[in-house]
């Protein structure tokens, strides 16, 4: 069994600061991490590998530093890696990411045939859970989102069965392979990098595509051109115009504080004094 | 959006000609998501919303409701009526009970293709996100996910559809300028209920879905529904006392839960708290967890993150506890304790337990 997974590098988010002035991200010094999403998809897919035996491939878009990613996704236990990194992807949004990571898929297949194509749920920067579904659809592959179980693989007849997460429920599904699973959060835990694959993983020779290494012949389907969606403005969230109504806990009287409190909130709003006095017990 | 988002092409004053194809496209259509015999609220507040951007643009609002065949289904399109709509495209047929991608997808890109509205629109469920995903490319179109908040420029006819970005630090505003339909999903909660019309009316359009159950390769073999009774509401609570790192210990979360209990209210948190186990991952509150908009939200030891505050900062009234006078909570909230919260917070619960006597006896 093959299985490619997509693994994005992103900025840790947790370290983004913005600037107070300018209202840029400040870059420097974030440290770049393998989306934390993205995880959970290699897991799966390795546990699957120890169960059924095959491959696990996992690609990547991005600029020439994401092979970092990658490399750590070997030292986790996969097999080949493949980085597509092109100018001409820059500025790529979820369409035309989903574009090149297909076209990379169908050359990945072509010296291995692929069955099955993994990502997470969503990125951490992008944050959009687009980019599966995309390349479900580019592949003409059947798309499983939300999964939170492969429960089995049935090597001999393409079927596989999974558990998918859906509102109010999980619903388990069989379908056919080749077929693209955005894998859920929390569904399993990565293992540790091994002595011999973390030696392996710093020797590894990533494969390294350009675009039309990754199959792609029009231009215009990826970067700026290929996506139909144009960022017009960012900028910093409106500060409320009026503040906080600061009550001093001073002295040590928490309990006039809080009699305080409630009798100018209720003052002010009225309608919600009564809507709790009719519902709390 | 996957990549950071570079500023490409400010939007001058210059009004833009659309061309020929794209001027085809008109009015705003809202998907009208429902499970087990209900519509999905955040449909409902995307109807709403929808009734704006088609007032501006001079267009019809229509529904889009896609069901197995039967009164049900066809009632839909009343309660979106109700809610907003003026028309609503029907697609009945038993292979649309439940949901599977690939039925669903070609239903909805058919009625695109047929029909050719400018903008559409769907909630950021499980459900919508993996339609919005699966139709957009399938229709080589743009597509801007988990909005929260939508506005038209009416020169280029185009929506303008503003997002967080940057694990929410920044909000950029994403456009779909040459290609249609414009399509967005909208987090449940992010937009306002709008009141339902009753007395409100409109045409409904029938068309087909044109499949067979031996075209459709993915199986519903079995569905387990949740366990309702425990499962938290959080987005649609009233009133919510949340909690975060500033608690100090699980042991703690004690007193909000005593506070929640004599309001009536549901428990939140934040990210920290709920990864650490203190409360259920259903109950956290922010960005990546729930977007709730009570009438109340009293924040307990949370320092008040962009992630947070995202999911919450619609709440008609917020009061903020926290021991550090600087909290960035303190700048968004309407009310602020400074102090201990272990100390307020019973405090707090007594005087509302007091208050709330008094006011029921009143009447
Ligand atoms: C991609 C991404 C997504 C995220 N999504 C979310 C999300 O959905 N929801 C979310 O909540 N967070 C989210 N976060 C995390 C977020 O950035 C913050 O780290 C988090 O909200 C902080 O939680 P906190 O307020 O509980 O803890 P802290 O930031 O540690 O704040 C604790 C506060 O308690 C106060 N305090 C301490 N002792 C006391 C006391 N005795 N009495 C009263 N106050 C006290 C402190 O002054 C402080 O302000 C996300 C982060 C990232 C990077
Ligand atoms: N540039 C990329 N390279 C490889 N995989 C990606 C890339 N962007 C997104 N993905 C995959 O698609 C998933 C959804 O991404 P997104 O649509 O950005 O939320 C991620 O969890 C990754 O598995």
């Amino acid at each position: 069994m093959h299985i490619v997974v997509c693994i994005k590098q992103v900025p840790d988010s947790a370290q983004i600061r913005v600037h107070p002035v300018t209202n840029t991200i400040m870059r420097q010094g974030v440290p770049a991490i393998v989306n934390p999403y993205d995880l959970f998809a290699l897991e799966e897919a390795l546990k699957l590998k120890d169960k059924y035996g095959g491959r696990v491939t996992v690609l990547t878009m991005g600029p020439p530093m994401a092979e970092a990613a990658l490399r750590k996704a070997i030292s986790y236990g996969a097999d080949d890696a493949v980085l597509v990194t092109d100018r001409a992807f820059a500025g790529s949004d979820t369409l035309a990411t989903s574009c090149a990571l297909a076209s990379a898929i169908t050359q990945i297949h072509k010296d291995m045939p692929v069955d099955l194509v993994f990502t997470g749920k969503q990125t951490i920067d992008g944050d959009t859970a687009q980019v599966g579904p995309g390349i479900a659809k580019r592949l003409n592959m059947q798309l499983l989102t939300y999964v939170s179980k492969v429960r089995s693989v049935d090597l001999e007849n393409h079927e596989i069965t999974v558990e998918r997460r859906s509102e109010g429920g999980v619903q388990l599904l069989k379908t056919s392979t080749p077929s693209l699973i955005t894998v859920l959060e929390g569904t399993n835990e990565m293992r540790f990098a091994t002595m011999t694959n973390m030696f392996r993983a710093s020797r590894y020779q990533i494969k390294v595509w350009n675009r039309e290494q990754a199959g792609i012949e029009d231009v215009t389907s990826v970067g700026l051109k290929g996506s139909p969606t144009v960022v017009s403005k960012v900028f910093a969230p409106t500060p409320r115009a009026v503040k906080a109504e600061i009550i001093q806990c001073v002295g040590d009287d928490p309990k006039e504080l809080s009699v305080t409190l409630l009798a100018k909130v209720f003052a002010k709003y009225p309608k919600l004094e009564k809507e709790i006095a009719k519902r709390a017990v | 959006m996957s990549e950071a988002p570079e500023v490409k092409k400010p939007m001058g004053k210059k009004r833009i000609e659309l061309d020929d194809r794209l001027k085809a496209y008109k009015g705003v259509w809202v998907f009208v998501e429902h499970e087990r015999g209900k519509i999905h609220p955040v449909s409902l507040e995307l109807l709403g919303e929808g009734r704006k951007l088609a007032d501006s643009l001079g267009v019809e609002l229509a529904g889009v409701v896609m069901g197995l065949p039967g009164e049900v289904t066809r009632s839909f399109c009343h309660e979106a009526f109700f809610h907003g709509a003026d028309l609503c495209y029907l697609m009945e047929d038993a292979l649309l009970t439940d949901y599977r991608n690939e039925p669903f997808t070609k239903g909805l890109t058919d009625l695109v293709n047929k029909y050719q509205p400018e903008i559409l629109l769907l909630g950021a469920t499980t459900l919508g996100r993996d339609l919005a995903g699966s139709v957009a490319t399938t229709l080589k179109t743009g597509l801007t996910a988990d909005c929260t908040e939508l506005n038209v420029d009416l020169d280029a006819r185009s929506l303008l559809a503003t997002r967080p970005t940057f694990g929410g630090s920044l909000l950029c505003t994403i456009q779909t300028l040459n290609y249609r339909p414009q399509m967005a999903t909208v987090r449940p909660r992010v937009m306002p209920m709008p009141d339902a019309d009753t007395a409100r009316t409109g045409r409904i359009i029938e068309d087909t879905l044109g499949m067979f159950e031996k075209d459709i390769i993915t199986k519903v073999l079995e569905f387990i529904p949740d366990a309702m009774q425990d499962k938290p509401q959080l987005p649609f609570a009233d009133i919510i006392i949340s909690g975060g790192r500033g608690m100090k210990k699980p042991e703690n979360f004690k007193l909000i839960w005593d506070l929640a209990k004599v309001l009536g209210a549901e428990v939140g948190a934040t990210r920290p708290v709920c990864q650490a186990g203190w409360v259920d991952l259903e109950r956290q509150v922010g960005q990546s967890g729930k977007t709730v908009r009570p009438k109340l939200y009293i924040a307990a030891g949370i320092s008040g993150a962009i992630q947070h505050r995202v999911g919450m900062d619609a709440s008609d009234v917020i009061i903020a506890i926290n021991s550090d006078p600087n909290a960035p909570i303190f700048d968004f909230a309407h009310y602020g304790i400074v102090g201990n919260a272990m100390t307020i917070l019973p405090m707090l619960t007594e005087a509302f337990r007091a208050h709330l006597a008094t006011a029921r006896k009143a009447g």
